[in-house]
C-alpha cells in the first residue's frame, strides 16, 4: 500500500518562478502606460519651453508651417470636436436603434445572421473607410443632398461631414454591440413584467429596457466618442487638411490625429519645434481619451454589478 | 339539465364579458399609439438598414472601382511613382506578413501570460491587481496614433533606439493588439469552470500543473479567436505605421532590420492620395484584396468560437 503524503516534498521554486514570470507579462501593460505618458512628457516641456502654454490652449490659428508660426491648438481642437460631434449625431441613432431592433424587435434567426455582418463593419480597416467616404460618401450622398444656399454650398473636394460619416459608420458598431449587451442583459422578469401589464413592444422598449441598460449604452456612446476622436486614417482622408476654427460641417477641417499624422510622417530632427508639437498635441489627445476611457470603465462596471 | 344550461350560458356571458373587459382594457390604445408604435419599430429598421446598406456600399463601391485591377500582378509587382499600371503591393504585403509575425512571436506569449496571470494568480482585493486590469482596459481604447507617438518616441528613438526599421512598427502594433489579446484571453480562462480546477488540485497536482494541463487546453479556443482578431486589427492599422517609418517608396523586399518598409494599408493609403484614375483604381483593388483577407480571418474566428466552444 502507498502511504499518501499529502504535502509537498519540498518548496516548489517552479511554481514560484512561473507566477513571477506571468506576473511580470501583466506588468508590461503597466509599464506601456508609464512608456507612453514618458514618451509625450520629454518633447511636450520641451514645447512648452518655446511656446507659452496660454498661444497654445487658447489660440485659434494653427499654423506651424508659417513665419512666425502660431500654435494655437483650439483650432484643430474644433476639427476634432467638428467631426466627433456630426460623428455621433450619426452614429447614436444608428447605433442604439439597431440595438433595440436586434435585443428587443429581431427573431432570433436574424439577431443570429445581423449581429455577425455588424461585426464585420467593425473589422474593415479604417483606411477603407475613408476612401469610401470621400469618393463615396461626398460625392453620392452628402452633395445631391445639400442645399446650395446653405452654409455656402457643398462642392467642395473636402469636408468635415464626409469624415464624420465615415467616422460613424466606424463607430455604429461599437454602440450597437454594447448597447445590445446591456440591453439583453437586462432580466426577463422586467420584461415580461411589462408586458404582462399590457405594454407594447415600444412602450417595453423606451420605458423599461433602455432605463435599465442606461449605464452600459452610455458607456458605448462614451467610447465611441473617445474612438471618434482618437480615428486617424478616415480624417486624414477625408476631412481636408486645413485647420479651421469652425464646426460646420461643410467646412474642411484638420484634426488632432491628423496633424500628428501628416507632420510626424518622415524623418524630423528631434530637436525641431514641429517634431515636439506632435508630442504636445499627442499629450493633449491622450489625456482628452484617457479621461473618456476612465468613464466607460467605470459605467460598464457599475451595469455589471446591478444584474450578475 | 335545463338548470345546468342557463349556469353554463351565465358563465360563458359572464366569461366572454370578462375577456372583452379585458381586451379593451389592454387595447385601450389611441390610434395616435398604434401609429407611434409603427413608426417606432420602422425607425429601427431604418437604423439598421442604413447601418447595413453602408457596409454594403463600402463594399460594393470597392469592388466596382478595384476590379479592373485585380489580377496576380498586384502581389508581384513593386510600387511606382509614374507607372501605375505596372504597380502593385508586393513589397506592402510582404512587410504586412512580416510585421504580423512579429506582433504574434511577441503578443502571443504576453498575451496569455498576462491572462493567465491575472485569472489565476492576481488577488483581486488588492489595489495593484485592480490598477493593472484598469489599465489594460484604458490601454484598449488608447487612439493608435498615440501607440505611433510611443514608437517614435521609445521605440524607434529614445530607450530603445531601433531606428524606422521594421522591427519597430512590429513591436508598435503587438503594444496597439496587447490589451484585445489579454481582455479576450481571460474571458476564455474565465469561461473554464472553477470544478476543473478544483478537482485537478484534489488529485495533487500543483497550481501550474492545474493551469498547464486541464485550463489551457480547455481555452485554447478562445484564445485562438481573440489571437485571430487582434491580427486582422493590427493588419488594417495605418496611423501607427506612419510615425514609425512606413514608406512608401520600398521597392524591395523588406527584410526586420533593414532601413524603410511598408504595410499593405500605407500603401493603399498612398496609392489613394494621387490624383491619377489608375492609382485610386489600385487604391481600391488593395481594400479588395486586404477587405478578402480581414473577412477570412474573421470569418475563420467566429466559425472557430462555435465550433470549438464548450459549454461545461
Amino acid at each position: 500500500m502507498v502511504s499518501p503524503r499529502l504535502q509537498a516534498p519540498g518548496p516548489r521554486h517552479g511554481e514560484k518562478a512561473i507566477q513571477g514570470l506571468l506576473a511580470l507579462c501583466a506588468l508590461l501593460s503597466v509599464l506601456t502606460t508609464i512608456a507612453i505618458v514618458l514618451s509625450l512628457l520629454g518633447p511636450t516641456i520641451g514645447f512648452f519651453e518655446v511656446v507659452p502654454a496660454g498661444d497654445f490652449f487658447f489660440g485659434i490659428d494653427w499654423t506651424p508651417q508659417f513665419e512666425p508660426p502660431s500654435f494655437g491648438v483650439l483650432a484643430i481642437v474644433a476639427g476634432t470636436l467638428n467631426v466627433a460631434l456630426w460623428a455621433m449625431l450619426f452614429a447614436v441613432p444608428i447605433g442604439l436603434g439597431a440595438a433595440v431592433y436586434l435585443s428587443e424587435y429581431a427573431s432570433p434567426r436574424v439577431r443570429r445572421t445581423v449581429k455577425p455582418v455588424l461585426e464585420i463593419l467593425a473589422g474593415i480597416p479604417t483606411v477603407a473607410i475613408g476612401i469610401f467616404a470621400v469618393s463615396f460618401l461626398l460625392p453620392h450622398a452628402i452633395q445631391p443632398i445639400w442645399p446650395d444656399d446653405l452654409l455656402g454650398g457643398a462642392e467642395k473636394p473636402f469636408m468635415a461631414l464626409a469624415a464624420s460619416l465615415g467616422v460613424g459608420l466606424m463607430v455604429v458598431p461599437i454602440i450597437a454591440s454594447i448597447s445590445e449587451d446591456a440591453m439583453s442583459a437586462v432580466p426577463s422578469g422586467l420584461r415580461e413584467g411589462a408586458y404582462a401589464m399590457g405594454a407594447s413592444k415600444r412602450k417595453v422598449a423606451t420605458r423599461v429596457i433602455f432605463p435599465a441598460a442606461i449605464s452600459g449604452i452610455v458607456a458605448s456612446i462614451v467610447l465611441a466618442i473617445s474612438r471618434a476622436v482618437g480615428e486617424t486614417m478616415i480624417v486624414l482622408i477625408a476631412a481636408g487638411s486645413t485647420p479651421s476654427f469652425s464646426l460646420w460641417p461643410n467646412e474642411p477641417v484638420q484634426t488632432m490625429t491628423a496633424y500628428i499624422a501628416v507632420i510626424a510622417t518622415g524623418d524630423l530632427p528631434t530637436d525641431s519645434i514641429d517634431y515636439k508639437s506632435v508630442f504636445a498635441v499627442g499629450s493633449l489627445l491622450f489625456l482628452a481619451t484617457l479621461a473618456m476611457n476612465l468613464l466607460s470603465i467605470r459605467l460598464v462596471r457599475r451595469y455589471r454589478e446591478v444584474y450578475e | 339539465m335545463e338548470a345546468s344550461g342557463v349556469g353554463s350560458e351565465r358563465a360563458r356571458l359572464a366569461t366572454a364579458g370578462a375577456r372583452a373587459t379585458v381586451a379593451a382594457k389592454l387595447s385601450d390604445r389611441s390610434r395616435r399609439d398604434v401609429a407611434l408604435n409603427t413608426a417606432f419599430a420602422a425607425l429601427l429598421l431604418a437604423a439598421v438598414t442604413i447601418a447595413l446598406g453602408g457596409l454594403a456600399a463600402l463594399l460594393a463601391q470597392a469592388f466596382v472601382r478595384g476590379a479592373p485591377a485585380l489580377s496576380l500582378d498586384l502581389f508581384t509587382n513593386t510600387p511606382s511613382t509614374l507607372r501605375p499600371e505596372t504597380a502593385g503591393f508586393r513589397p506592402a504585403i510582404l512587410g504586412s506578413l512580416e510585421l504580423i509575425a512579429g506582433v504574434v512571436l511577441f503578443v502571443v506569449p504576453i498575451g496569455i501570460g498576462s491572462a493567465i496571470y491575472l485569472e489565476e494568480y492576481a488577488d483581486k482585493t488588492r489595489w495593484w491587481n485592480r490598477a493593472v486590469e484598469v489599465t489594460i482596459q484604458n490601454l484598449a481604447a488608447v487612439p493608435s496614433i498615440i501607440y505611433g507617438i510611443l514608437g517614435l518616441g521609445f521605440i524607434v528613438r529614445g530607450p530603445l533606439d531601433l531606428g524606422f526599421v521594421l522591427v519597430a512598427g512590429s513591436l508598435t502594433l503587438a503594444l496597439l493588439v496587447l490589451p484585445l489579446v489579454i481582455i479576450a484571453s481571460r474571458e476564455a480562462i474565465r469561461a473554464v469552470p472553477d470544478s476543473i480546477r478544483q478537482g485537478s488540485l484534489a488529485l495533487g497536482a500543483t497550481q501550474w500543473q492545474t493551469i498547464r494541463r486541464q485550463v489551457l487546453p480547455a481555452s485554447v479556443p478562445g484564445m485562438a479567436t481573440g489571437v485571430i482578431l487582434a491580427i486582422s486589427r493590427a493588419l488594417g492599422e495605418a496611423a501607427p505605421l506612419l510615425l514609425v517609418g512606413a514608406t512608401v517608396f520600398v521597392t524591395f523586399d523588406p527584410t526586420p532590420f533593414g532601413d524603410g518598409f511598408s504595410a499593405m494599408p500605407v500603401q493603399i493609403f498612398d496609392y489613394a492620395k494621387r490624383p491619377q484614375e489608375a492609382f485610386q483604381t489600385l487604391a481600391f483593388a488593395g481594400v479588395i484584396v486586404m477587405v478578402g483577407v480581414l473577412l477570412a480571418m474573421n470569418s475563420f474566428a467566429i466559425w472557430l468560437r462555435n465550433r470549438y466552444e464548450r459549454t461545461w
